[in-house]
């Protein structure tokens, strides 16, 4: 399930829900991502989305996941709007048989989430405010699994 | 039809929507009336990376707009 959120999220209580009930997935893999502030660089995260568009396109990636990693289930929740140091911006959890692919599969859709996934993201500070695109180490992420 | 612009590109323009009526013929006709009106915008446009969306569809290369009625002009992605 793919969810965008403007409110700020709780993970622990989300992945209690996407793990309970499970009797065949001997796996669940998580990552939590929290805006940084980086010692004060970073007062406030403006994540714009595209609604309507943003949803179906990481539902169709999070296909491609299930597909290729043989997923039982995955679960991507996404902040937007504006966001605070310290408040999670992302979780995503990942459902197998076995261990391996929930952590690959974990891995492989927060490279996608990073520098393909139709978000954008304005890092505000002191300094004022600036448009973060994907950086080079993230270009080099997502590349690992073409 | 509706024009939308994410990202930087809204903050160079000053705007994120607006309604063109009658709809350019094309995206190509689209980018020209943009750029004749704000230069640094037709130039943004055309940037590295920047993508366009035709009703929601991540198009390639030009296009009719013939019955579209929304096209989102989209910079660099990044979440998480």
């Amino acid at each position: 399930m793919i969810r965008l959120s403007i409110q700020p999220f709780e993970p622990g209580a989300e992945l209690a829900a996407f793990c309970a009930g499970r009797t065949e997935s001997g796996a669940v893999a998580s990552f939590v991502g929290i805006a940084r502030a980086d010692a004060g660089q970073t007062t406030a995260l403006e994540l714009e989305a595209y609604p309507g568009f943003t949803e179906v396109e990481i539902a169709r990636f999070a296909e491609a996941a299930i597909a290729r990693f043989s997923l039982h289930d995955v679960l991507i929740v996404h902040r937007h709007g504006s966001i605070a140091p310290g408040e999670p911006i992302v979780l995503v959890a990942t459902a197998a048989a076995h261990r391996r692919e929930a952590f690959d599969a974990c891995d492989y859709l927060m490279d996608y989430l990073k520098s393909r996934a139709p978000f954008w993201k304005k890092e505000h500070g002191p300094d004022g405010a600036r448009w973060v695109e994907p950086t080079a180490r993230d270009l080099d992420d997502i590349a690992r699994w073409d | 039809m509706r024009v939308l612009l994410f990202g930087r590109l809204g903050d160079l323009a000053g705007w994120r929507e607006r309604s063109f009526d009658p709809a350019p013929p094309s995206l190509a006709a689209l980018r020209a009336l943009l750029a004749g009106e704000d230069a640094a915008l037709g130039v943004a446009l055309c940037g590295k990376g920047v993508q366009a969306a035709v009703d929601k569809i991540i198009v390639r290369g030009e296009i009719a707009l013939a019955g579209a009625s929304e096209v989102a002009f989209l910079p660099p992605m990044s979440g998480g």
